[in-house]
């Protein structure tokens, strides 16, 4: 059997030939997100191309480095140099991209994005320096660099070494360590991790569990997919660490089902721990013993609640129990049991390695460290970052995110997915920490931020909230089955412009009563969307109520369509796409719209060549 | 009666020690479904009751009580691609195929669903048939993606 350190010796050397190697290495991002932008086929195309022109060019696979809007990304070393990264390098332009790149080594093209900065792990260049000038990739470190199939990778890059040392130190001076770097569950709740597994260690009990939450239902957040997808070892150590201080010998991975690749990606990791004895019996040949388990989850939000996940894993309805007990003194099976998400995993790893007083050099005093965020919506650079924690919103939108799209006017962020809420664009300063999102009325989560432009109506997100944790509700607590149903008829009365001031004060009460009395953190915080945009966005609630009006134009039953006069050329496209034959007009003359007939579906303004049609409020203010 | 192969998973599954959804899932991806003769076979074999089966089954969104079509399309409704306009998609497609999502359409070429959140928001909104997923999709490429499962 091969001691850690020669395994370690070994990767370094295949690692670094890697880097140093003389010719072309072609490094191509295949998480989720490149490949449904279609990296794939544009590697099969550039592999043809090399075989006709006989280049030998090594292909490498990566995970995500967090750029999602420039895929398919693909990057080029050429004789050991640091590999630069080209955008959008699609099937159709990778003959071109092997001409002019890989026979000829010019590098200089629009497509270009930057190169990889060893230091940081982060791209740098003129087109890309705005957007990872302030993030701080820690968890991500390795996401986007090495091939998350090859263990060699991981560990060439200091992989494993925290468990190594953790396993010469006593499970409570680990516990120690990271009750020191004050880190903070990154699921959302943020409750001091090293604390959660003190109370497991202490617990009476010789059988304990280990459990890493995969189960990432926040619909809007990919954190923890491509982290998985892009470095599942950190993941797959971190995990190790934790079930070694808390005194677990079996670990749960606990995946939802709609991640396929993440799955693919851990069960093939957990057979290379096997292969270097990571995982098994006798560990690193300290004696502690650890065995891995997978398990899907089969879509249920609500899973992501600590109970009801460990319900689910015993066979069961996914349905939370009141606590105390709490999982460490009694969970899966009745025993003594943590859970941690997975960033939360992927981060134990360099705290072992690097220390408490390393971790808290970013980072703000109550939560130290970075997070991962993924930032999507209407911003122009869509992707995963990781800035330190107190970053405020306004840096994450016009620096890292490049501003709003089409120059639009940014109107507010929602944090915390369905149990979060809508930070308006007035408090941009806000720093992203644990304290200040709860006081803005929002949470932390475990990371998705959805920017909204001016054409997003908070009605309607809101009502899009409340129809997602209604459905998600199990039914086990009254505040929230019938809770969440009530406040989504209250919503969509509002969307129909058929709401009373009355019903908006219903509104709140109500809103208040669920949060104040659900039993579980789904029901919780089903009404933080509602309350923070009354909060924050009053007068569009009045709007709605009072004018029948939906100021970002999106509620149908107060809109209407129309053709402008002056541009439209009568192409006759929008008659021919009207599922209701609303609209009339003979052909190369001006069209119309029958208001009786037309059912708002907005068929004819998605079709419309010259932007002819329009929305507008179906009941105009007087002197409109 | 199920076949040889049911039998194999249910054994395999009990020796494995693997819980009642692993099972499912397990019989899910064999036969596209969860059909009310493998319930039936199941609750048999496990020795608990179907409607033990079902209240379990029916709790998580992951299982399917009614065959699939030949392409199985997944309309992204989480919050990006909500914001980015999939609703909208998805209200096209229930029209194109005259089926509501849920359900399969009665030549059984496509299964349509509504699912929160392939992880791919920085791309959405997004579709994906038969797990493969189209980014950034508009309405007017609904018929262009339809087109490629022809049979």
């Amino acid at each position: 059997m091969m001691e850690f350190d020669e395994i370690r010796t070994k990767a370094i050397e295949k690692w670094e030939a890697l880097k140093h190697q003389e010719g072309v290495v072609l490094y191509y991002g295949a998480a989720s997100c490149g490949r449904a932008s279609g990296v794939l086929s544009t590697i099969e195309e550039i592999q043809d191309a090399c075989q006709q022109n006989e280049l030998a060019v090594k292909f490498v696979e990566t995970g995500c480095i967090g750029p999602c809007y420039l895929e398919p990304l693909v990057a080029v070393q050429i004789d050991g140099n640091n590999p630069v990264f080209f955008s959008k390098i699609t099937a159709e332009k990778a003959r071109s991209f092997v001409d002019q790149v890989l026979a000829h080594n010019d590098l200089e093209r629009d497509d270009k994005v930057g190169s990889l900065s060893p230091e940081t792990n982060t791209l740098v260049g003129e087109r890309i320096n705005s957007a990872f000038e302030i993030q701080v990739r820690n968890v991500l470190r390795n996401c986007g660099i090495i091939d998350p199939r090859e263990i060699d990778h991981y560990i060439a890059r200091d992989g494993y070494l925290g468990l190594q040392k953790a396993l010469s130190m006593s499970p409570d001076e680990v516990i120690e360590l990271v009750l020191q770097s004050g880190l903070r569950g990154r699921g959302g709740a943020g409750f001091p991790t090293g604390l959660k597994w003190k109370t497991c260690r202490a617990s009476p009990g010789e059988e304990k569990y280990a459990i890493c939450n995969g189960d990432e239902g926040d619909p809007g957040a990919f954190m923890n997919r491509s982290l998985i997808e892009g470095d599942p070892h950190a993941v797959l150590e971190g995990l190790a660490i934790m079930a070694y201080a808390i005194g677990a010998h079996k670990a749960y991975l606990y995946i939802r089902a709609e991640y396929p690749l993440a799955i693919e990606r851990l069960t093939r990791a957990l057979t290379q721990m096997q292969d270097y004895h990571l995982a098994g019996e006798n560990i690193l040949n300290s004696g502690f013993d650890l065995d891995f388990e997978i398990f899907q989850g089969a879509g249920a939000f609500v899973c992501g609640e600590e109970t009801a996940l460990i319900a689910s894993i015993m066979g069961k309805r996914g349905m939370p129990s009141p606590k105390p007990p709490y999982p460490a003194t009694s969970g899966l099976w009745g025993k003594p049991t943590t859970i941690n998400n997975v960033e939360t995993m992927g981060t134990i790893p360099n705290i072992l390695r690097n220390g408490a007083d390393w971790f808290k050099q970013v980072g703000t005093e109550k939560s130290p460290g970075t997070k991962t965020f993924s930032l999507v919506g209407k911003i122009q650079n869509r992707g995963l970052i990781e800035v330190p924690l107190g970053t405020n919103i306004v840096d994450l939108i016009e620096r890292v995110g490049g501003g709003i799209k089409d120059g639009k006017v940014f109107k507010a962020i929602q944090t915390g997915g369905p149990s979060g809420g809508m930070i308006p664009a007035a408090m941009s300063e806000l720093p992203l920490d644990y304290e200040a999102l709860t006081q803005a009325g929002s949470i932390m989560g475990s990371g998705g931020l959805i920017v909204l432009d001016a054409d997003t109506c908070v009605v309607d997100l809101a009502s899009y909230f409340s129809s997602f944790t209604q459905r998600e509700s199990c039914g086990k607590c009254v505040p929230c089955r019938i809770g969440t149903t009530r406040m989504l008829e209250i919503l969509e009365t509002i969307k129909a412009g058929k709401a009373t001031l009355q019903d908006l004060e219903n509104l709140k009460v109500l809103a208040k009563t669920v949060k104040n009395t659900s039993l579980c953190g789904l029901g919780q915080g089903a009404p933080n969307p509602i309350l923070t945009s009354l909060k924050y966005f009053e007068d569009e609630y009045l709007a709605h109520v009072e004018k029948r009006q939906c100021p970002a134009l999106v509620c149908r039953d107060l809109i209407r369509f129309e053709i402008n006069q002056e541009l439209c050329n009568g192409c006759g496209s929008c008659s021919r796409n009207c599922p209701r034959s609303a609209i009339e007009g003979e052909q190369k003359q001006v069209h119309e719209i029958s208001q009786e007939l037309c059912i708002q579906c907005g068929r004819c303004y998605e079709n419309c060549p010259v932007t002819a049609i329009y929305k507008t409020n179906r009941y105009p203010s007087e002197g409109d | 009666m199920m076949d040889a192969k049911f039998d194999a998973i249910v054994e395999n599954g009990l020796q494995k020690k693997a819980g009642l959804i692993a099972l499912l899932q397990e019989i899910q991806d064999t036969y596209g479904y969860i059909s009310r003769e493998a319930v039936a076979e199941l609750a048999k074999k496990l020795k608990i009751s179907e409607s033990h089966i079902y209240g379990v089954a029916t709790f998580y969104a992951q299982f399917r009580f009614e065959k699939p079509g030949r392409h199985k399309i997944s309309v992204c409704k989480g919050t990006s691609c909500f914001v980015m306009g999939s609703s909208r998609l998805l209200e096209l497609l229930e029209e194109k195929l005259d089926i509501t999502s849920g359900h399969t359409t009665p030549d059984a070429r496509f299964s349509l669903e509504a699912v929160y959140c392939l992880g791919c928001c920085a791309i959405s909104p997004v579709i994906s048939v038969d797990g493969k997923v189209f980014g950034n999709v508009t309405p007017k490429e609904i018929d262009k993606i339809l087109k490629k499962y022809d049979d």
